[in-house]
Formats: structure tokens, sequence, C-alpha cells
């Protein structure tokens, strides 16, 4: 197979504090894959996508995005190569319109002039966000903040869009919406997520992880339909939901 | 206080915005090398939470309020640089966006609000420190008397802009004696509020203040001063209020002007008397105040600080209520 | 609660004062603001006309006079300091209406009233025909020094997320019975704003990690390129031309 999207082999992580967070955390994306990465509250998922741009580094391990390993002299190309999406688009969505804020990710990366515009409204347009271009963030909806987020980090042209918990809070049309957009990327992605069903919808694919180990890895369907897996790691179903009677999004 | 346009004239104005720029140029140099590049979105959100704690008012007493400053606040949290960077923007946006102090006065209210409270603030804070247990209780108590210094500091700043180039010749003895009186009775409300919050933070997060940082307390409950303590801190207040108004305001005023002047001049003597209030205090000074000078101008300060404190509190209470969204900057 | 009162700032429309680059307006303002200072006392007749400079600009820009007098309310603590300096002024005095004022106190009175009431309606009129991210832009256009118009915009951009969280909280309060009326019962208002000082930090550790995750690496990037078009600078400094002619003619003539 082709060099994967992203590699992350036996990286282990604890706070200064001694906590450890990761143990010999090893799996690998291809590129076109949608992967879902689940686990209940405190599982590591969130300190295990931010060592995937460097935010965080660890000394044992090594996290590989599309060839290039992440390293200190890396840093700033592995950057561009990770999209990683945050659950709070507050925080992501930082400058005082949205044009600005899609923009500041390329040009970081030295985009300007005319291919910095073209980037922008691709990006937009992507997400369907084309229209409030130059409004102020915090006047859009949690669920319109939520793609331009998205919209910010897919104007950097990255190799791996990480998304951490993209439906949480959105009311069901937002979330509906979402997917869509989701969907109709054309970009590899590994997806944070409690909402399980989502995971079905977007994802072929799906991590386990508890306790900072991956504990399972497989087809979406076959981990949720699997009740052992699913109550071991304090993962739940919505009540009524049987995923073997659903067709998966994508298999 | 937000000084606006023509009311300190144009040299004083001028010299202030020199010495406004030269600090802030260094604290944002000083700060920017001992902060880091983090240290950029954390000043914008610190200035956010200092802008919205001005819009907070805070209960003073039976309905009238006032709100902070927040100088030492961000000082004692931030450090000093990273204080005067903090407020002095909250300042410029102000003036520029909500009109809020005049443009021309920038470099005035900058001094006054950014750089005398954040470093007269953080002076004091260090100060108190030094002499006082490397403990949170006292960590708390520093706060509140630098918070009060910063205010009572930043009110004599204004005076002193007022001396140098104030429009309308105003006593400065009157001025400093009301203008420091009052501040003094503001600043208990910005100490014990600062005091409140320093704790709040020590409480969970000691690591984040900055001012604590080097005497790595734990987060602990038991953080506020006493009762007793508290209550001293309020009445030496209240003190200091007074003796300002009772002492400085004379001795600073050499020539007798001022309202002592004007009852002299028998024209408030027969306002007071022909109007309906002919019963009130004030038309009881105009009898006795004309005596000598220094009662005269006593009892002038007292009035005045009494006068001002109430009308700003009911300007306040009146704006507070009507307008919701804030921006009643009647306070310092 | 929402978007409030940064929003309130700004009044809809459009027009010849609204199309002007806001960097072009900023520097017009302050021009005109330092014209105003700078006139003598004495020069009614120069007040004046500036004063009708700024009530066109107002009107070109439909600005409704209610809204510009609700927002003078800032000035009010001046204006009854103001207002005492005839009583407590020194110098000679003079009888109105059978008060003896002081006749400094009057002037000083007078020049307060008139340039901080033209000072603050320039910059009201600015900001009520700009957006505040043009303001921004406009600031940094202007030289303001990079660091200083970056943490205005994350301030102005996480004010209304601090109000909201502010007013979240308070409203938790006063559900629960919470209603101070004196300054001793404030602790849990000032526990409360603790929290929001460690809320806003932990939240500008957060933006700090999303910057460095689209490539920040100390340096805000130069997002504005717009030339400025050709005849703005005429245009809008024309305004501030005019109070100067006055504010010259004014101090030559006294």
């Amino acid at each position: 197979m082709s060099v994967p999207a992203l590699e992350v082999r036996d990286l282990s992580f604890s706070y200064p504090d001694g906590t450890a967070v990761l143990h010999s955390v090893d799996f690998h994306v291809h590129p076109g894959e949608r992967v879902a990465l689940l686990g209940p509250n405190g599982a590591g998922k969130t300190t295990l996508i931010l060592h995937l741009n460097g935010i965080f580094s660890s000394s044992s391990g090594s996290v590989t995005v599309a060839g290039l390993p992440a390293t200190e002299e890396n840093i700033h190309e592995i950057r561009r190569r990770t999209g990683l999406v945050f659950q709070d688009p507050d925080d992501q969505l930082f400058m005082p319109t949205v044009r600005q804020d899609v923009a500041f990710g390329p040009a970081n990366f030295g985009v300007q002039g005319a291919e910095l515009d073209d980037r922008v409204r691709d990006a937009l347009e992507a997400v369907g966000m084309l229209e409030v271009a130059d409004r102020p963030p915090h006047h859009l909806s949690l669920g319109q903040r939520r793609r331009v987020a998205v919209a910010t980090v897919l104007a950097m042209q990255p190799e791996i869009l990480v998304l951490d918990e993209p439906s949480s809070n959105l009311d069901p049309a937002s979330r509906h919406e979402l997917a869509h957009i989701l969907e109709a990327l054309d970009i590899t992605m590994l997806m944070v997520t409690h909402d399980l069903p989502y995971a079905l919808e977007l994802c072929e694919r799906s991590l386990v992880i508890n306790n900072g180990r991956i504990v399972a890895d497989g087809p979406t369907s076959t981990i949720l339909g699997d009740r052992e897996l699913m109550r071991a790691n304090r993962l739940e179903l919505p009540y009524g939901f049987d995923p073997s009677f659903i067709r998966p999004g994508r298999t | 206080m937000h000084i606006p346009d023509g009311f300190i004239n144009g040299a004083t104005s001028l010299g202030a915005a020199v010495v406004a720029a030269g600090g802030l140029g260094t604290a944002l140099r000083r700060g920017n090398r001992a902060l880091k590049d983090r240290q950029i979105p954390l000043a914008g959100l610190v200035a956010a939470f200092v802008f919205a704690l001005q819009m907070l008012n805070f209960p003073v007493a039976a309905g009238t309020s006032g709100h902070l400053l927040g100088g030492a606040l961000a000082a004692v949290l931030l450090g000093p640089w990273m204080g005067v960077v903090v407020v002095s923007v909250v300042v410029i946006v102000q003036a520029l966006l909500f009109a809020d102090g005049g443009v021309s006065a920038l470099g005035l209210n900058i001094t006054n609000m950014g750089l005398l409270t954040a470093l007269v603030g953080w002076g004091a804070f260090r100060l108190l420190m030094t002499l006082l247990p490397k403990r949170t209780a006292f960590v708390v108590g520093a706060s509140i008397g630098a918070a009060w210094l910063s205010v009572v500091v930043s009110s004599l700043g204004f005076v002193a802009a007022y001396a140098l180039g104030g429009s309308g010749q105003a006593p400065v003895g009157t001025v400093l004696g009301a203008m420091t009186g009052v501040h003094s009775l503001i600043g208990i409300g910005e100490g014990l509020i600062t005091g409140a919050i320093v704790a709040a933070v020590l409480g969970v997060r000691p690591d984040l203040v900055y001012g604590a940082q080097k005497y790595e307390l734990a987060a602990s409950r038991r953080l506020m001063p006493g009762r007793m303590a508290i209550g001293g801190f309020v009445a030496a207040g209240l003190a200091v209020s007074l003796a300002l108004v009772i002492f400085v305001a004379p001795l600073a005023n050499s020539n007798p002007d001022g309202l002592e002047r004007v009852a002299r001049d028998q024209g408030f003597i027969a306002t007071a008397e022909d109007s309906a209030t002919a019963e009130s205090p004030l038309a009881d000074y105009s009898v006795t105040g004309v005596e000598n000078d220094r009662t005269g101008t006593v009892v002038a300060g007292l009035i005045g600080t009494i006068l001002v404190f109430l009308v700003g509190a009911g300007i306040l209470m009146l704006v507070g209520r009507k307008r919701p969204q804030p921006k009643s900057e009647a306070g310092p | 609660m929402r978007a409030t009162h940064v929003h309130a700032l700004y009044v809809h429309g459009t027009g010849r004062v609204r199309a002007l680059e806001a960097h072009v307006k900023v520097a017009a303002m302050v021009a005109f603001v330092l014209a105003v200072v700078a006139t003598p006392r004495e020069a009614f007749w120069a007040f004046g006309i500036q004063a009708v400079l700024l009530i066109g600009a107002a009107a070109a820009a439909r600005i409704p006079a209610g809204f510009l007098l609700r927002r003078l309310v800032v000035l009010i603590p001046f204006v009854l300091f103001a207002l005492f300096l005839p009583l407590f002024g020194g110098g000679p005095r003079t009888q109105v209406f059978g008060f003896a004022l002081s006749v400094e106190g009057l002037w000083g009175a007078w020049t307060i009233l008139a340039k901080a009431t033209l000072g603050v309606t320039a910059s009201i009129v600015m900001a009520a025909t700009t957006e505040v991210p043009d303001i921004l832009l406009g600031l940094d256009r202007l030289r303001v020094p990079r660091l200083i118009t970056a943490i205005a915009g994350f301030m102005i951009r996480y004010l209304d997320v601090t109000l909201g969280e502010m007013h979240r909280m308070r409203i938790a309060m006063m559900s629960r019975g919470y209603n101070p009326r004196w300054i001793w019962q404030n602790r849990a208002l000032a526990n409360s704003a603790g929290a929001l000082f460690i809320r806003s930090y932990e939240r500008g550790e957060r933006v700090y990690q999303a910057m460095a995750a689209r490539g920040y690496q100390g340096q805000m990037p130069v997002l504005s390129r717009e030339l400025t078009r050709p005849g703005s600078w005429l245009q809008a400094l024309a305004f501030p031309a005019f109070a100067w002619m006055a504010a010259v003619a004014a101090i030559i003539a006294t």
C-alpha cells in the first residue's frame, strides 16, 4: 500500500506530574480513509490528537504525516499537513472576521495575494459558508462556526483532517448538514467522537482507545456490534439503535 | 475617570502622550521578551476579561454601585508589563470604539489608568510581599492594599494633569482633596474585589497568579484575610479618605480661593437663603463657614467629596438601570 | 445577550462616509479632534463651524440623532465637573442671574463642554460608520504596532464570549436567590469573577494551541493588501482641513 497519511508508532506520553496518558499507541491511517477514534472521557483522545501536529511532543514513539516524521525541525510543515479542528469553534476562530480567520493558516505558510483569496474562497465554498465571509465569527450560530472552523483548516490544504467531537452540541439539522459537508470532502479524516451513529455514518473504520491504549481497530459496524467490547469501554449506542440493521455509510 | 477632549490643555496632553508611548513601548518590549508569542492571545483574552469586569457593577451600598479599574489586578495576575499592556489596550479600545475618553487625551488616560495603576499596583504588591509572610492570605492582603493604592495614585495622576493644564482654574487643593478623597473610597471597593478575585484564582489555579508564582503556594481554601482585617482595611480607607479632604485640601491651597470665596462674595449665601433649601446644611455652612479660611476649605472639600460621590453614585445607578448594556463609565 | 454592545456601535447603512477606507477615516477623525482641541476657547464661531462639519458628516452617514445623544452619556461626569467650575473656580467674578461666578470657571466649563462634546461626537461618527474589524485593519495600516492591534483584535473577538459567560454565571447565581445589595455581599460575585478569569486564561491557552496548529510562529500575518482608492484621502481629509482652517483663523484672530 502507499505511504500512510498518518502513522503513529509506539507513542507514549505522561504529564509532567507523572500521570501516564498514552501507552504505546500504534496505528496508521491510509490516504482517503475516514477513521473514527472512539473512547470514553479521559481515555487520552484529545492528548493523542494534540500529538498529531506537535503541540505536544513525547519522548518515546513517533508520529509521521504523509511520510514526514514529526520532529522539531519539521514541525511547521507537519502543522500544515495535519488540519486540526478543535472542539470549541470559539477557540479556533480568533480573528475579527471569518475571511481573516480562514486566511490566517495559509498566510502563515507564505500564501499571499490572489492565491490567498482563492484559497479562502474555495475553503468557504466547500463548507457552504462563503456568504458569511465578512461577518465576525461571534455573530454566527454554533453550526455555522463549526463549518467555518473546518474551512480554516481546509485552506491550508492538509493531508489529513483531524476533528475533535465535530457533532457535539449541534442541533439535529446542523449535525446533519455538517455530516453532508464532511462526506463530500475528498480528504483523509480522523474523527474523535462520542457520537456513535455519526461514526457509523461517516467512517468505515474505527479505533477504540481506553486508558491510553488502542483496544480495538476494525470496521465501524463490527465494532459497534460487539456488545462486550462496547460495554468494556463505556461506549453506549442510543436506545433502540442497532448497527446491524443499518446499511453502513461506506464499506 | 476617562478624561475627554478639551479637559486638559494640549501641551500637557502631548507630554502625557509621550510618557504613555514610552511606557507602553517599554512594556510591550519587556512583556514580549518575558512572555513569548503565546502571550498575545492570552493578553487579548485577559483584556476582554478586564473590559467585562469594568462593565460589571458591584454594589457598594444600598443600590449604588462601582466598578473595577483592574490595573493592579492585571499586574498581580499577569506581571507588571503584561498588566500595563492589557489595561492600555482596554483604554485604547474604549477611546476609539466607545468614545470613552478623548482621542487627544489618550496619552493621559493610558498614563493614568494603564501605566500608573499597573506599575504602582505591582510596586506596592511587591513591597508588601517582601514585608509580609509568604502565605496565601497575605498575597490576597497585599493585592487588596496594592489595588487601593493604585486607585488613589491614579487619581493623583489626574490631579497632577489638572494642575498642569486643566481648564477652569478650579483650586488645585480642592480638586486634590475631593479626587483623592473620593478615590480612597472607590479604592476600598477596588481592593476588596481585587482581593476576592485573586483569592478565587489562588484557590483553584495558584500557578496562574504571576505575583505569587515564586512562593509556590498550594491551592488552599483559607484565603481571605479575617473579618477583622477586612474591617480594619475598610475603616482605614474611610479614615484616609476623610483625612485627605480635611488636611490636604487646605494645606495644598495657599490662597483663599474656592467655595469660601464664593461664600464671602455673598452670592452663594444669597441663593442658599433665597431658595427653598434655606434650612439645609449648606445654608448652615454659609453662616459658620466664612469665619476662617481653613474651616471654609475643609467644609467645601467635604461637601465637594460627598456631593461628587453621591452624584456619581446616582448617575451610575440611573445609567446602570436604564441601559443594561454597559458603558456607564462614571467611575474613575 | 449575544452580540450586544460591540455590534451596537455600528449603524448599518450605505453612502460615501461608510465607503471610505477605515484608516483614512481614523486619521481624519484624529486630525479633526486635534483641530478642535487647538482652537482657542474664545472663538465661538470656530467651534460653530466645527459643529456644523460634524453634523454634516453625521447627517451624510444617516446616523440618527437619538443614537448620537444616547452615546453622549459618557460625558455626564465631566459635564457635572464643568458645572461645578463656575462655583469653585478662582480669579475675578461676574454676576450671572444673581450668582457670583468665576470668570475663569465659566470659561473652563465652556471649554470642556464644547471640546469634549465635539471630540466625543467625532469618535462616535467614526465608530458608527466603520465596522470594528475594519477599524483594527485601519490602525494596522496607520502603523500602530501590530502587537497592540492583535491584542485589541483578540479582546474584541472574545468580549462577547466573556460577557456571555459572565451573564450565564450571573443568571445561575440569581436563580439560586443571590441578590447582593451591600459591598460585603460580593464574595460570590468575586468568586465568579475569579472563575471567569481562569476560564479566560485557559481559553487563551487553547486559542494559542489553535493558532500554533495553523502555523503561527509569533508573527501575526499581514492580511490587508487593499490599496487606498485615489481620492479617498482627499475626500476624508477635507473634513479635518476645514476644522483646522477654522482653528488656525481663530488662533490668528486672538
